[in-house]
């Protein structure tokens, strides 16, 4: 499955990246499955989207939660928690 | 129900007579402005830097305003949210609505700025004498937004 990833403010800093189009085996169902398939990439990966990191995820830019399904093609995003306002 | 995403500054009075021109339904304005302090956890804040999610900020501001009509009584809504670089005094968001009687505009302009803090993707970067660091989010924005979900 095609992705268009993007990452935002300290996530982008740290991983030196602000988009990047992925093709993920068919076994990343899940943007928790995709959040750990790109943990599994090693340093600074892991570190930044470590289990205990609270982050944020939007599907085609919809806030969505870890178990949202993900679809061919979307745009998924992830970025620390929103600091606006 | 305008949404503008910008860099320069605004003047709240022009706004506030566009928003409400022509529309003699309104007896309540209420706007809020939110500037830029120059402390923020302990540290002197010499500037800030926002940056946003072009493409979802408009969509996420766009659920937010047709949420709060679709809550309370109200004819218009304005969110004004600034970019880039920022120093303090400066202005960054207003937030404005037009209803008959104030009570529906006040309550919707505070939901709309609770759902902002916690759901619009804006990101702030400050520059401190210690300095450069991404501001955490609060907690105290979480609990503001709750209490809108219990009723």
């Amino acid at each position: 499955m095609k992705l268009e990833l993007k990452f935002f403010a300290s996530l982008r800093e740290a991983l030196k990246v602000s988009e990047e189009s992925i093709s993920v085996p068919t076994s990343v169902k899940t943007i928790a499955e995709l959040r750990k398939y790109l943990a599994d990439r090693g340093s600074p990966w892991a570190e930044v989207l470590a289990d205990g990191k609270v982050l944020r995820c939007a599907l085609n830019h919809q806030m969505v939660d870890a178990s949202t399904p993900l679809q061919e093609g979307a745009e998924v995003a992830f970025f620390p928690p929103v600091t606006g306002g | 129900m305008p949404i503008r995403i910008q860099e320069k500054d605004f003047d709240i009075s022009t706004e506030v007579a566009a928003l409400r021109q022509g529309d003699p339904r309104v007896g309540a304005v209420v706007s809020f402005l939110g500037t830029v302090r120059d402390m923020n956890e302990g540290s002197e804040v010499q500037e800030l830097t926002l940056e946003h999610y072009a493409g979802m900020t408009e969509k996420a501001l766009e659920e937010i305003l047709s949420q709060a009509k679709s809550r309370w009584d109200i004819y218009q809504a304005l969110v004004i949210h600034r970019i880039g670089p920022l120093f303090p005094e400066d202005q960054i968001v207003l937030v404005a609505v037009t209803s008959a009687h104030r009570g529906e505009a006040f309550a919707a302009c505070e939901f709309i700025m609770d759902y902002l803090k916690t759901a619009a993707p804006f990101w702030k970067k400050e520059n401190t004498p210690e300095g450069a660091r991404w501001v955490d989010a609060r907690v105290t924005d979480d609990a503001a937004m709750a209490r809108w979900e219990k009723k």
